[in-house]
């Protein structure tokens, strides 16, 4: 049993935490409609890592992840400013920010494996595409650290998050610090996408945070039971995902994860109880006029004569 | 230039003006993001159709990475219509998913095959001009043709389809009611993202695409109205991107495709601060020259309402003298307002104090005389206390054309006096 030993143990450990964390933030940034700021950011934070990498010389855990989040979060401000201040829409802005910083994140690391000949191409490599067995008990130490302070935040300012969440802009009118809330949710979504870069990778690890969000939301219309069902999802996503490829030793940890988790997404997307395809199937042959379901904020869509949506 | 050069400028230089002739349209169309999805969903395509025909090259795989193209496309907008996932969250499931998938395909089939995970996020641009066959007695670079095939077939189905895929683009309701099969035309500009997508992807690999797809086009918007400019403008940045991307990487000897991304970026920068009508600089030119005009108006109107309280005898709450004048928000703006207005002679200089010449009264009447039409208008419609009138006229004042003007004056029939008792002074020049 491979998966037993005290190595393996330690990755599952910080996957599993991980993917938890990635399911609780990710919940509040897919109900408000962030899904891919957390692709953005985790793109963005390529040239961060290199120029870290650059600096300290070796590597350094914390110092990198400083850098990706430093760049990553130039990134979002980015994104946010071109929606203020240009007629650039927010798709394209997305697109522009993830695609140029990544692009000068390969250039920095082609540079940084140029000058120094030894081993680093692999480092950095294992950002691209994640992988979890270079994982060591510090990074899960600070990958606890890091959960446990989202976790933290998330319990605490729990109403608050709710609020804005659902309703910005009522938020605004009674006075809440709107911003500073929302900038808050960011942060902890560029502190998940950070310390899931080394496990998951740059291109996958938004799936952390939209995955778990989105299947959960098929078995709940609520969100203190959605943050919860999503973390265990999140927890079971990073975690099997992690002992399917420890088992495959040549797999990169990265997209198992992501696919374990897709597995979850459309076993539920066929089979929850209520929002599953089946579900609504047979609701809509049984019952020819569904009530509306406005709580997605999504226009009602009246069904045809036929009786199906 | 030597032929390496050449070559791999030329490879680049194809595949940013195909990627920028259907990246307009998804810019356009708010579709960047599936034309990032797209890039991303190609992969497992290609690699299953490399472990059915065992090349990293040919019919199989573009077959392959086209059907994972249209087969993201579909997926992303039935688990929206299916699901209510919200459409952003579909695309990154179904893109991550595919991702990962295509990831683990290529672990699995291609083992010392150099078709390996890098190459697929940034592409081998630089090994383009050694894989060459011969053409009429010529080597040229297989991916060259594959390319130019593309360049030449993305451009003619856009060009059979320009007025389709404008109008789809600007408002596909209207589209769709004229009879035109909307989804028809989105499915086909979505092949033509994949399309060029596969054949981009050996030159800059799957994220560098979205670069390709997306910067040049955004920039291109930023410059210009006309789908048509926006296109040639798009292809143009495009071009020199490839070309000043392959100059800079072998200065720094760094990847090609991620200096081509990265002199986009910088075209895009370019274009954002320097845009003449959507540009920062001139928006922020804009305001600027908006403030300095209110201020001007602003320091007009003062002027005149102290002469008319001198001329009724009053002693004025305060004098013209120069502090009080510029004193307010905004001193900056104040002093070169009357700056402006000392140069073109609608306000003299005295020993104490400021006054308006005959041309800035006649200016000021102008100005004074919407105020106050302006405030008799929203006594009469409004009916808002009088202590509110002021306000929403200061602000009024300046933006009153002639049209408004004579629109107040026919609504009011010319009143004498505005709701405060004061005159309303006549329009014309004044008699003095």
């Amino acid at each position: 049993m491979s998966f037993l030993q005290y190595n393996t143990l330690l990755v599952l450990t910080g996957t599993c935490l991980l993917g938890a964390v990635g399911g609780f933030v990710g919940s509040l940034a897919v109900l408000r409609r962030r899904a891919l700021a957390g692709d953005a950011f985790a793109h963005a934070s390529l040239p961060g890592l290199c120029l870290a990498f650059f600096l300290v010389g070796e590597r350094s855990f914390i110092a990198l992840l400083i850098g990706a989040f430093v760049t990553g979060s130039l990134g979002l401000a980015a994104v946010a400013l071109l929606r203020r201040f240009s007629r650039i829409k927010e798709d394209a802005a997305l697109g522009i920010v993830l695609s140029v910083f990544f692009g000068a994140g390969i250039v920095f690391s082609r540079i940084i494996q140029g000058q120094h000949t030894t081993g680093n191409k692999a480092g950095l490599d294992s950002y691209i595409f994640g992988k979890t067995a270079g994982i060591i008990s510090q990074d899960v130490l600070l990958i606890a650290a890091a959960a446990g302070l989202c976790l933290l935040v998330i319990l605490l300012l729990y109403k608050e998050f709710q609020l804005v969440t659902f309703d910005a802009d009522f938020g605004q009118s009674q006075g809440w610090p709107v911003l500073l809330l929302d900038l808050l949710m960011l942060g902890l979504l560029g502190l998940v996408v950070t310390i899931g870069l080394p496990a998951v990778g740059v291109v996958m690890v938004a799936a952390l945070l939209i995955l778990p969000a989105v299947t959960a939301r098929f078995w709940t219309d609520r969100l203190s039971r959605m943050l919860p069902i999503s973390a265990v999802l999140g927890a079971a996503m990073g975690a099997g995902g992690t002992a399917l490829s420890s088992s495959y030793a040549d797999l990169p940890a990265g997209p198992v994860i992501v696919l374990t988790g897709t597995s979850f997404f459309i076993v539920s997307a066929l089979f929850a109880p209520r929002r599953g395809l089946i579900a609504r199937w047979r609701q809509s042959r049984f019952l020819p006029l569904p009530p509306p379901e406005l709580d997605d904020g999504l226009p009602y869509v009246a069904p045809d004569p036929g009786g199906r949506l | 230039m030597d032929h390496l050069a050449f070559w791999t400028i030329l490879a680049g230089l194809l595949t940013g003006v195909s990627c920028a002739l259907v990246g307009c349209f998804l810019v356009l169309r708010r579709m960047s993001l599936l034309g990032d999805a797209i890039s991303h969903a190609v992969l497992p395509g290609i690699a299953v159709g490399f472990l059915l025909s065992g090349k990293i090259s040919g019919p199989a795989i573009v077959l392959g990475a086209m059907t994972m193209g249209l087969l993201t496309a579909f997926l992303t907008q039935s688990i929206t219509s299916a699901t209510r996932v919200s459409e952003d969250a579909s695309l990154g499931v179904v893109f991550t998913a595919f991702f990962a998938l295509g990831v683990v395909l290529l672990t699995i089939s291609a083992k010392g095959v150099d078709l390996d995970a890098g190459c697929v996020l940034y592409g081998l641009i630089e090994f383009i001009p050694f894989d060459t066959i011969e053409w009429n007695g010529l080597l040229i670079p297989r991916a060259i043709i594959t390319l130019g095939f593309t360049l030449l077939l993305t451009g003619s189905v856009i060009a059979l389809f320009w007025k389709e895929l404008k109008l789809a683009s600007f408002d596909p309701a209207l589209a769709t009611t004229l009879g035109y099969p909307a989804s028809l035309l989105h499915y086909l500009l979505m092949a033509l993202v994949a399309g060029v997508t596969v054949a981009s992807f050996e030159a800059v690999g799957s994220i560098l695409v979205v670069a390709m797809l997306v910067v040049p086009a955004a920039a291109a918007h930023l410059l210009t109205d006309r789908l048509g400019i926006m296109i040639l403008i798009a292809s143009l940045l495009a071009s020199l991107s490839a070309i000043f991307g392959y100059l800079f990487a072998l200065q720094y000897n760094t990847s090609v495709a991620g200096m081509m991304a990265v002199v986009a970026g910088g075209f895009f920068a370019l274009a954002l601060i320097l845009a003449p009508r959507y540009g920062l600089l001139a928006k922020v030119l804009r305001q600027a020259r908006l403030t300095l005009r209110i201020a001007r108006e602003d320091l007009l109107g003062t002027l005149y309402r102290r002469e008319e309280a001198n001329q009724r005898g009053e002693q004025p709450a305060a004098t013209s003298g120069r502090p009080d004048l510029l004193t307010g928000s905004r001193p900056l703006f104040r002093k070169l307002a009357l700056r402006q207005l000392l140069h073109r002679g609608l306000v003299q200089g005295r020993a104490d104090h400021y006054e308006l010449t005959p041309a800035g009264r006649d200016r000021a009447i102008q100005l004074v005389r919407a105020h106050r039409l302006w405030e008799a208008y929203l006594e009469q419609n409004v009916s808002l206390p009088p202590d509110h009138l002021h306000a929403p006229a200061e602000k009024m004042e300046h933006y009153v054309g002639p049209n408004l003007l004579r629109e107040l004056e026919s609504a009011l029939r010319q009143p004498a006096t505005d709701p405060h008792g004061r005159t309303i002074p006549p329009s014309g020049p004044s008699p003095r």
